[in-house]
């Protein structure tokens, strides 16, 4: 490469998705055809819909795990299931909903949605990306093939040790979870990594960060959270397969381990991870809702900040699953004092939406009906999860159906109902095709009716004392009838998404045309046709406003004027822009990776590393690292098209 | 979209909860049985009101703002109003943050006057929890001699505070008594303490809350709140050791169950000294057998002694594999265990 090119200045062009710029794009950035092509790709609206539909099966799955206990739990003394089935079921179930279907969903809609929203051709590190997501597909697969060898974790997904440890847990079940948990944690770190990046560095000249959608700053918020936090699962898994497997004392109680200190590695790592499948979907709703209320959202800048505090002060919380542990009460109180604290970002979010829909003229669609009663099933998540703030009372309500229903309120409230309106605003961008309104509709109000019937009704049975994973419960002690409410109810539930479901795929093939901006949104990605090629932008854009669409309508935001057909011409093989993290002034122009089947390649040395100490075949673990570290030594090799050097163009 | 009806349902069954007391719903703890439960109860209910009319609020300012904003019908283009927008998250917020303020105080207040007994606590039991079973020492730290064991019903006087010292024998187990007192784990390696102090005489039920095996869900366990003189009187019953067997029938039993059962059961008087079970020295004074799954009467006896396996799938009493004659002679032995 010639010093000229080093420092080339880009030529700033007129362009739209028509132009010969914009074919020579389409060839350099487009996926390879083929089964090699497919595994290779690296297009982060590729990752992106991956993810989505991976998680979306898991959902399936975990449903249908619940939809079991429901009917064993429908009546007394149900004889569906036995105790150890039971145990397994309700321990896959929550592993599946909370690391397999929870976050994954939103890190779909993430990855699909950064370099839109933030008018990138690309994100930070594309191979990553993929690695990512294939990490991600081959960690869930590890925990799941424990059901072909019939060991399923069993244990709850807290895990309590000691009862984890082989002493009382003899068989590889806690194994499968253990080193699951520590696979899937490669691939959330490394997703993590990507879009701390992205964010900072990824985004359109102009586009400072005050300016970024609200999606961004959730997504991004929870990654630098997930990289402090998942180094303590990461190590609370390896010490728990360590005292399995080789017979260490960090939480046998003999020989001066601590069962309480897997409880505090545990949970450091398990309350913070619900802000992280919960803000992305709040930054979500923060952005879609607005496009339906026909305005910007109120109080762009309390609702940043809320997510921020939200996170930071879910790290100083994590107590509050421990109160009956026997802490000294001085520290209960701190840490009763916190989780009372972090309702108040909560509540920014909560205002910050209802005063844009009182300064708004809603538009009533199935998006907004998920996003509006997303609203009032966040606050009963939310209060109920005060209730559980005061140590006294919760003293009471822990370990009870009351904390059941908490969580459903809060992960299929807050994340669910979110992911679903979800859905309707983007598909039609990533499909080109509409949701259809008339069926969604149906779908909406059966899933409405059938989560509340099903999981209000639970606040109840946790009120007359009906204790968590408990396979069976005799009758008269009042548990009938809510128990059999909430059996009905997951049944419509059940329908309901089946219905949403098919309506999806049915879209899919015969959705009415959406056009490039169906909703008349603001934001940047709606400037692109639907579905976007695959280099996304043909020209740089550059930003003056948060609503780079609106500004013809909104004379009070921002003095300049977004310019979306006109910019930097990238087109010297595959380019991107980098801008600098706060004011995003062009800094450098990045050459991107070309697709490469590494990071499936070092995925399956990975998984066979995984496998082998699941098996305790020490060559074939040996082999996965050796082909890991020379995998990684392929894929990270100088490549001489991919140099670059710092500070190019202004 | 209607919301409201569902906030009203959840106080419906709430209050549907209460309402019966302890009779219809033992495991309730909207009601309180004792001082503990009783000194908690405001603040539970209060947080649960609060929780309501919150959850009434946000869902009438969503509704309503939802149907008044949407029939002025749609436009391309809606006026900024961003500072007095913003200004109502302010109020809002400012009006939580002041509630909450108000809650962690109540939260903090109560959390001190359940820390410690009101009072000097009359006696200290220790509480072991076991895979799947509940084991109760009564300790005489002054005479050991008038220290004794029991299982899964624990007798308490009434009107005063009792200590608790709660251990694990194996993995962690959670102690609750719903009406009297809130969970604690018991936990291997640690003693963690709590109190109880029921107001009136009454059998309370509890249950095991922390999964802890195949058979967590049938580790219950009864409290017995005695007046003084009763309790007096079963405490001083409780000290005395099995009485020789008075029948042949009973005698060739109590040999039986030396041979079979005593590797894991005691019964004081006798030689059997194991510890891995229940201490069976007073079997027929408990109500129940196998942790509460099961009435304590000679027929359920045997029929759990025969098979324990069918009906706690997983318990640790193995099946003993015993002969008709010997099952029998066995049973009665251990009714004479009064």
């Amino acid at each position: 490469m010639t010093a000229a090119e080093y420092d080339r200045v880009p030529q700033f062009i007129g362009a739209d998705y028509n132009s010969p710029i914009a074919r020579s794009l389409e060839r350099t950035w487009e996926t390879k055809p083929g089964i090699l092509g497919w595994i290779s790709s690296v297009d982060h609206k590729e990752v992106g819909v991956r993810y989505l539909v991976t998680a979306f099966i898991f959902l399936i799955l975990g449903g249908c795990m619940a939809l079991i206990m429901r009917l064993q739990l429908a009546r007394p003394n149900g004889t569906i299931l036995t105790a150890q089935e039971y145990d397994e079921l309700f321990s896959a179930h929550a592993i599946t909903m909370i690391f397999l279907y929870a976050q994954p969903v939103l890190s779909g809609f993430s990855n699909y949605l950064f370099p839109l929203v933030l008018g990138g051709r690309d994100m930070a590190f594309p191979r990553m990306n993929m690695f990512s997501y294939w990490l991600y597909l081959a960690a869930g697969l590890f925990m799941y093939s424990s059901i072909i060898v019939g060991a399923v974790p069993n244990n709850g997904w807290f895990n309590y040790a000691p009862f984890s440890l082989t002493e009382y847990n003899p068989g590889p079940n806690m194994d499968f979870y253990a080193l699951g948990m520590i696979f899937l944690g490669i691939s959330t770190t490394v997703g993590s990594a990507n879009f701390v990046v992205t964010f900072l560095r990824m985004r359109a000249p102009g586009m400072s960060i005050n300016r970024v959608p609200i999606l961004t700053w959730g997504t991004t918020t929870i990654s630098v959270g997930n990289l402090l936090a998942v180094p303590s699962v990461s190590l609370a898994f390896l010490l728990l397969w360590l005292d399995r497997r080789f017979g260490t004392h960090f939480y046998r109680p003999e020989g001066g381990g601590q069962p309480l200190l897997w409880q505090h590695l545990f949970w450091m790592f398990a309350h913070p991870w619900v802000y992280v499948v919960v803000l992305p979907a709040m930054g979500m709703v923060s952005d879609a809702m607005p496009f339906f209320c026909r305005r910007p959202l109120v109080g762009y800048a309390a609702v940043v900040l809320g997510t921020i505090t939200t996170m930071a002060l879910g790290f100083g919380v994590w107590l509050h699953h421990m109160f009956a542990t026997g802490i000294p009460f001085i520290a209960l109180a701190f840490f009763s004092g916190a989780s009372f604290v972090i309702a108040i970002p909560s509540a920014i979010a909560v205002f910050a939406w209802i005063a844009t829909i009182w300064a708004g003229r809603p538009v009533i669609t199935c998006a907004f009906l998920y996003f509006a009663s997303f609203i009032v099933m966040f606050t009963i998540g939310g209060v109920s999860g005060v209730m559980t703030a005061a140590v006294a009372a919760d003293l009471q309500l822990t370990s009870t159906y009351f904390v059941v229903a908490h969580i459903h309120y809060v992960l299929i409230g807050i994340n669910l109902f979110a992911v679903l309106g979800a859905l309707h605003v983007w598909f039609p961008k990533m499909t080109g095709r509409l949701i259809d309104e008339r069926l969604g509709l149906v779908a909406f109000w059966i899933i409405f009716i059938g989560f509340n019937l099903a999981f209000l009704p639970m606040h109840a049975t946790g009120l007359l004392g009906m204790p968590r994973r408990i396979y069976t419960y005799p009758p008269g002690l009042g548990w009938e009838t809510p128990n059999m409410l909430t059996t009905i109810g997951s049944f419509i539930l059940a329908v309901g998404l089946l219905i949403y479901f098919v309506n999806v795929l049915r879209s899919r093939v015969a959705g009415a045309p959406a056009g490039a901006n169906p909703w008349d949104a603001g934001t940047l990605e709606w400037a692109t046709p639907s579905p976007p090629p695959p280099y996304n932008f043909p020209v740089i854009p550059s930003v003056a406003s948060r609503h780079p669409l609106w500004e013809d309508r909104l004379p009070q935001e921002g003095v300049g004027r977004s310019e979306l057909r006109n910019g930097m011409a990238l087109d010297h093989g595959k380019e991107a822009l980098a801008t600098t993290a706060l004011d995003a002034q062009p800094d450098v122009i990045l050459k991107m990776p070309e697709d490469s089947p590494a990071p499936f390649i070092v995925t399956l040395a990975i998984s066979a590393f995984f496998v082998g100490l699941l098996l305790q075949l020490w060559w074939l673990a040996g082999a996965g690292a050796l082909a890991t570290l020379a995998g990684l030594l392929i894929w990270l090799w100088p490549a001489r098209e991919l140099e670059q050097r710092a500070g190019a163009p202004r | 979209m209607t919301r409201t009806p569902q906030a009203a349902a959840l106080g419906a069954l709430g209050l549907a909860a209460s309402a019966p007391g302890a009779a219809a719903s033992p495991m309730d703890y909207l009601h309180a049985d004792g001082k503990w439960a009783a000194t908690v109860l405001p603040l539970t209910w209060g947080l649960f009101i609060l929780s309501l009319v919150v959850i009434v609020v946000i869902a009438a300012l969503v509704i309503v703002g939802v149907m008044l904003r949407a029939r002025l019908g749609n436009v391309r283009q809606v006026p900024l109003v961003d500072t007095r927008a913003t200004g109502w998250i302010a109020i809002g917020v400012g009006v939580s943050t002041l509630i909450l303020i108000g809650f962690v105080a109540w939260s903090s207040i109560t959390l001190a006057r359940v820390a410690y007994p009101p009072s000097k606590p009359a006696l200290t039991i220790l509480v072991r929890a076991h895979q799947w079973w509940w084991e109760f020492h009564y300790l005489d730290k002054n005479d050991p001699s008038r220290s004794f064991v029991t299982a899964n019903e624990v007798h308490i006087p009434v009107g005063k505070p009792v200590r608790l010292e709660l251990q694990s024998a194996d993995v962690i187990h959670e102690f609750w008594v719903p009406s009297l007192v809130g969970k604690i784990q018991t936990i291997p390696g640690q003693t963690n303490v709590t109190w109880i102090e029921a107001d009136k005489p009454g059998v309370y039920r509890g249950q095991c809350t922390q999964f802890c095996g195949e058979q967590h869900a049938h580790m219950l366990l009864s409290v017995f709140a005695d007046p003084p003189a009763a309790f007096d009187a079963w405490r001083a019953d409780q000290l005395r050791d099995a009485p020789t067997p008075a029948t042949q029938e009973a005698s060739l039993g109590e040999r039986g169950f030396i041979g079979h059962c005593a590797a894991c059961h005691t019964v004081r008087g006798t030689v059997a000294e194991g510890k891995l079970g229940p201490d069976l020295t007073h079997l027929m004074s408990r109500s129940t057998i196998a942790a509460g799954v099961l009435p304590n009467n000679p027929g359920y006896l045997s029929g759990w002694i025969a098979d324990p396996q069918s009906v706690k799938p997983g318990s640790l009493m193995p099946d003993p594999d015993l002969s008709g004659p010997e099952l029998a002679s066995i049973r009665s032995f251990l009714v004479t265990l009064k």
